[in-house]
C-alpha cells in the first residue's frame, strides 16, 4: 500500500502539469531530489508499475536519467536484496561490482546473490527505447536528433506524434525537419480523414522509404475513397519507377566495379600479353603474389590495418615485379618469337610459384583485413548504397590506368617499350637496349599484377588459387579489347563488366558467364583482332 | 611403337588374368586399369598432335572434345544402369529422379544403344569442332586468338555442365556405372578387354594418322602450318584443311573421352576445366610435337609421372611438374622424341 502511495505521489508531483510548463517551472535541484525519490521505488514496484515509473524517470529533466534508461535497457539494474537499494551492475569475475545507479559512485563488490535484475520485458524495452528516443529529440546535436525521429517513424507509435509536432515547431536543421515531415505524413495515411491522406500522399510522393512505399501500396489496394486509391496509384508508379532507375543505377556501378577489377586483373597481362607478345601463364600467380604481399605487409603492422595498404602497394609492385624480372631474365628471354612456347614455360612456373605459396604460407586461405576506411557503405539514398571497398577499387584502378598511360606516353622508357614492340630491329638499330627494356616491360607489367593483388585481397580470398580465377578472364579481356591497346583493354573490362552484370539479373550468374563468353567467342569471328586492332603490315605474324 | 603397344596389349591381360597373384610377374588389376587410362591419353595426344604438330591449331580446348566424348559414354552408362540405381527407377537416372524430374530429356533418346552411343561419343565433338572450325578459319582468326576462345569454348562448356539444368548430372557428372554391353565394368576380364581395346584402337589411330600426315593432304597441313599466307596465294582453300584437320582430331579425342569413362568409372564436368586442356598441350610438347609417338609417348610419361609423384611427395610434384616444362621448353624444345632422334643421328655420325 505504501509503495502505490509513494508513486502516486510522484506522479502527481511530476505529472501535475504538462511537460513543456514543468520543464520551465520546474527548478533542476528539485528535479535531482526528485529522480533520487523515485528510482528507490523500482526495487520493490510491482512488475505493471515499472513503465509508469520509468516514464516518470524519463519526464524528469534530470540529465542522468538517460544513462539511467540505457543501463535499464542493457539489464544492468539491479536492487540489493538485503537494503532494496537500486545499483548499477558491472560484472568482475565471478563477482558483480556495483555502482550507485544514478551518481555512478563505486559500492564495492558483492556475490552475485546479493542483488536482483529489475526485469525487463519486451514491451517494456519498446517503451524505454521510444522514451530515449524522446530525449534524445531535445539533443544538440542535430544527428542525434535525426536518428531518434527515424527511431520514432520506423516505430509508428500513436504516442511519438506529440512530441514530433512539437519538435517540429522549434526544429531549425533541414533534415531532421523533413524527416518530421515524412514520418507525420506517414502517420497521416492511416489517418480516417481524407483530405489529410491525400495532402499526405503529396509530401510522400518520390519518397524511396521502404515503410512508407508498403504503407502507399497498401492503399493503392484498399483505400476506401476511390479518388485517393487512384491518386496512390500515380505516387506508387512514380515511386516504382525512381526505385527501378536508382536499380539501374546499381547494376551500372556492379558493372564498373566489374569491370574495375578486370581491368586491374587484365592490364598487366595487356603489357606483357600486348605489348611483349609474351603469353605469360603465371600472370595469374603475380597477381596472387601481390595479394599475399598484402598479407605479409599486414602481419608486420598489426597495429596499422589502415595504413597498411599504402605500405603494401608498392612492396606488391616491387616483389611481383622481381619476380617478373627474374622470370623474363631467366627464361623468357631464351623464346622470343615463339609465343605459344612461352605459354608452356609461363605455365611451368605458375605451377611453381602456386606449390612455393603453399609450401610457405600454408594451403589455406589466408585472412587479409579491410581497413576500417574501406569497410562499410556510401548511403545515397534508401535505395542506392554503393559499398566503400567496391568504390575505392574503381577509383584506384582508374589512377593506376591513367598513371600507366603517362607512363607509356610520355616517359622515356615508355616510348622505349613501344619502340621494341613496334619494330625491334629498328628500335636496336638506333641504339635502344632491347634486351634492358624487355626486362623492364615484364617488370613493370608483372608489378602491376601485384598491385591488382593488393586491391583483390580486399574483396576475395586469398588463397593459392587465387591466380587461376582470374587467369582467364584476364585473357579474354585482352583478346576482346584488341591486344597491344592499353585503351582496348579498357573499355573491353568495362564492357564486359557492365555486360556480365545487366544480364546477370534475369539470367542468373553462371548463364551470365556463358552468355559472355558465347559473345566473345563470336565476336572475334567477326573481328579477328579485338575490339581495336593494331594496324599495319607489320602485324601479320 | 607399334611393336611395343602390341606387346603390352599381350603382356598385360595375360600377366593380369593367367599369372597367378602371388607370382612377381602379375600384374594387378590396378596397373591395368591406370595403363588403360594413359592409352585414351596417348589417344587424346594424338588429337592434338594432328591439329598442333602439324596444322599450327594450338588448340586450348580439346579437353572438351574429350570430355564430350566421355559424356556420351557416360550417358550409355548411366542408361545400363535401368533400375539398379539408389531409387530403383527403371527410366530416369538417379540424378534426374533426385531433382524430381518425370522424363527423360529428349537429348537422352536413343543413349541405351551403345552404338547409337558411340556414333554421339564421336558426332557431337565433331560437330562442335566443325561448327568452330568453320566460323574461325573463315574469319582467320590465328595464332593465340584461336587458343584462348577454344579456352573460353571449354570454360563455358564446364560452367553450362555445372548446371543442374542442363540434364548431365550438375556436379557430380555421371557416375556409378554397372556395365558394359553386359558385362560388368568391375569384373577383372573386362577391364582386360577394355585395355585391349584401348591400345588396339591407339594403334589403329595411330597407323590412320602416319597415312594422313604423309599423304598429299599432310603435306598440305604441314605447308599451311609453316605458311600459311603462301598457301593461301597459291590457291589452296586452307580453311577447308584446317577445319577437316580440327574435326578429324576432335573426333579421335571424343573417342579417347568414350574409352576413358569406363576404365575410371566417372565423368564430371571438371574435365572441361581450362587446366586439363592445358596439360594436353604439355604432354605432347615433352613427348615432342609433330612426331605421333612422340605424343602418345609424353601424355603416358607424363601421366605415369603425376601418378607417382603425387603418391610419394605431394608437395614436390607441382615444383617437378613446373620446373619440367621449363626445362623442356628452354633445352628440348622439340621434346622427348626430338632428342632421341639427336641422340640418334648424333651416335650414328660417330659410329
Amino acid at each position: 500500500m505504501l509503495r502505490k502511495i509513494l508513486i502516486l505521489a510522484a506522479t502527481f508531483q511530476l505529472f501535475g502539469l504538462p511537460p513543456e510548463v514543468e520543464a520551465q517551472t520546474q527548478d533542476a535541484s528539485q528535479a535531482n531530489s526528485a529522480l533520487e525519490e523515485i528510482i528507490p521505488i523500482l526495487a520493490t514496484a510491482r512488475r505493471n508499475e515499472v513503465p509508469d515509473l520509468v516514464e516518470i524517470i524519463a519526464n524528469s529533466q534530470d540529465s542522468r536519467r538517460r544513462p539511467f534508461l540505457e543501463s535499464l535497457l542493457n539489464g544492468q539494474i539491479y536492487f540489493t536484496r538485503d537494503e532494496e537499494r537500486v545499483v548499477k551492475v558491472l560484472r568482475v569475475d565471478d563477482q558483480f561490482q556495483i555502482n550507485d545507479a544514478l551518481s555512478n559512485e563505486e559500492l564495492g563488490l558483492v556475490g552475485t546473490r546479493a542483488v536482483r535484475r529489475v526485469s525487463v520485458n519486451n514491451s517494456l524495452r519498446r517503451t524505454i527505447r521510444l522514451l530515449i528516443a524522446g530525449i534524445d529529440l531535445q539533443d544538440d546535436d542535430p544527428q542525434v536528433r535525426l536518428s531518434a525521429v527515424e527511431y520514432m517513424v520506423a516505430q509508428e507509435a500513436a504516442e511519438s506524434r506529440e512530441q514530433l509536432l512539437q519538435l517540429q515547431s522549434e526544429e531549425s536543421d533541414e533534415s531532421v525537419i523533413q524527416a518530421i515531415e515524412e514520418g507525420l505524413a506517414l502517420t497521416d495515411l492511416s489517418s480516417k480523414d481524407a483530405s489529410l491522406r491525400s495532402s499526405a500522399l503529396d509530401k510522400l510522393a518520390g519518397n524511396l522509404n521502404s515503410t512508407i512505399r508498403n504503407s502507399i501500396r497498401d492503399m493503392a489496394e484498399n483505400d476506401p475513397d476511390p479518388e485517393i486509391q487512384a491518386k496512390a496509384q500515380d505516387v506508387l508508379y512514380s515511386i516504382q519507377s525512381k526505385v527501378e532507375l536508382y536499380g539501374y543505377v546499381q547494376t551500372l556501378f556492379f558493372g564498373l566495379s566489374l569491370g574495375s577489377v578486370l581491368l586491374l586483373a587484365a592490364i598487366g597481362l595487356a603489357i606483357t600479353f600486348g605489348v611483349m607478345g609474351v603469353i605469360n601463364m603465371a600472370h595469374g600467380e603475380l597477381i596472387m603474389l601481390g595479394a599475399y604481399t598484402t598479407y605479409v605487409v599486414q602481419q608486420a603492422f598489426p597495429d596499422s590495418i589502415g595504413m597498411s595498404l599504402f605500405i603494401a602497394i608498392p612492396a606488391a609492385f616491387l616483389v611481383s615485379g622481381l619476380f617478373g624480372i627474374l622470370i623474363e631474365r631467366g627464361i623468357i628471354r631464351f623464346l622470343y618469337g615463339r609465343p605459344l612456347e612461352t605459354l608452356l614455360a609461363t605455365f611451368g612456373i605458375s605451377l611453381i610459384l602456386q606449390q612455393l605459396v603453399r609450401s610457405v604460407f600454408s594451403p589455406q586461405n589466408r585472412q587479409v583485413s579491410n581497413p576500417e576506411w574501406m569497410s562499410g557503405q556510401w548511403q545515397i539514398n534508401e535505395v542506392l548504397a554503393l559499398t566503400y571497398n567496391r568504390l575505392y577499387i574503381l577509383i584506384f584502378c582508374f589512377i593506376v590506368f591513367a598513371l600507366l598511360s603517362l607512363l607509356l606516353k610520355k616517359t622515356r622508357l615508355g616510348i622505349e617499350v613501344r619502340a621494341v614492340s613496334q619494330n625491334r630491329a629498328m628500335a636496336k638499330a638506333i641504339g635502344v637496349r632491347s634486351g634492358w627494356v624487355d626486362a623492364l616491360t615484364f617488370g613493370l607489367g608483372s608489378g602491376i599484377a601485384g598491385i591488382a593483388g593488393v586491391a583483390l585481397s580486399q574483396i576475395t580470398n586469398v588463397g593459392p588459387n587465387l591466380g587461376q580465377a582470374y587467369i582467364v578472364d584476364s585473357f579474354m579481356v585482352v583478346v576482346f579489347g584488341g591486344v597491344g591497346n592499353l585503351w582496348g583493354t579498357f573499355y573491353g573490362a568495362f564492357i564486359l563488366g557492365i555486360g556480365n552484370k545487366i544480364l546477370e539479373p534475369w539470367a542468373g550468374a553462371v548463364v551470365a558467364k556463358i552468355l559472355i563468353l558465347v559473345f566473345i567467342i563470336l565476336f572475334i569471328q567477326k573481328q579477328p583482332r579485338g575490339l581495336f586492332p593494331q594496324k599495319g603490315r607489320g602485324m601479320e605474324e | 611403337m607399334i611393336a611395343i603397344l602390341l606387346a603390352s596389349c599381350i603382356i598385360f591381360p595375360v600377366f593380369n588374368l593367367l599369372v597367378p597373384e602371388s607370382s612377381a610377374f602379375h600384374i594387378s588389376t590396378y596397373l591395368v586399369t591406370l595403363f588403360g587410362k594413359y592409352l585414351c591419353f596417348g589417344l587424346l595426344a594424338l588429337a592434338l598432335d594432328l591439329a598442333w604438330g602439324f596444322c599450327g591449331i594450338l588448340s586450348l580446348g580439346h579437353g572438351a572434345f574429350f570430355a564430350l566424348g566421355g559424356y556420351g559414354m557416360g550417358m550409355y552408362l548411366m542408361r545400363q544402369i535401368g533400375d539398379r540405381g539408389v531409387y530403383g527407377n527403371p527410366n530416369l537416372p538417379d540424378f534426374m529422379v533426385f531433382l524430381n524430374w518425370t522424363e527423360l530429356p529428349w537429348y537422352w533418346n536413343g543413349f541405351n544403344y551403345f552404338g547409337f552411343a558411340m556414333l554421339m561419343a564421336a558426332f557431337v565433338p565433331g560437330l562442335l569442332a566443325f561448327a568452330f572450325g568453320w566460323l574461325a578459319f573463315r574469319s582467320r582468326v590465328t595464332g593465340v586468338y584461336l587458343s584462348i576462345i577454344l579456352q573460353a569454348m571449354t570454360y563455358a562448356l564446364m560452367l553450362s555442365f555445372f548446371r543442374n539444368e542442363m540434364g548431365f548430372g550438375g556436379n557430380n557428372g555421371l557416375t556409378d556405372f554397372k556395365d558394359i554391353l553386359g558385362f560388368s565394368l568391375q569384373s577383372d576380364v573386362t577391364r582386360a578387354v577394355l585395355f585391349v581395346l584401348a591400345s588396339l584402337m591407339l594403334i589403329i589411330v595411330y597407323m590412320i594418322c602416319r597415312h594422313i600426315v604423309k599423304s598429299k593432304f599432310g603435306r598440305v597441313v604441314v605447308s599451311i602450318r609453316d605458311a600459311e599466307t603462301r598457301m593461301r596465294f597459291i590457291g589452296y582453300k586452307v580453311e577447308n584443311y584446317k577445319t577437316s584437320v580440327f574435326v578429324l582430331s576432335a573426333l579421335i579425342a571424343g573417342l579417347a573421352g568414350a574409352l576413358y569413362v569406363p576404365f575410371v568409372g566417372i565423368i564430371n564436368p571438371g574435365e572441361f576445366a581450362p587446366l586439363n586442356s592445358i596439360e594436353i598441350v604439355i604432354w605432347v610438347a615433352i613427348g615432342g610435337r609433330s612426331t605421333l609417338y612422340g605424343a602418345v609417348l609424353g601424355a603416358i610419361l607424363v601421366s605415369y609421372a603425376k601418378t607417382r609423384f603425387t603418391a610419394i611427395m605431394p608437395e614436390a610434384w607441382l615444383f617437378t611438374l613446373g620446373g619440367l616444362f621449363v626445362f623442356v621448353t628452354l633445352f628440348l624444345p622439340r621434346g622427348l622424341a626430338g632428342f632421341f632422334s639427336d641422340l640418334k643421328t648424333k651416335l650414328g655420325k660417330k659410329a
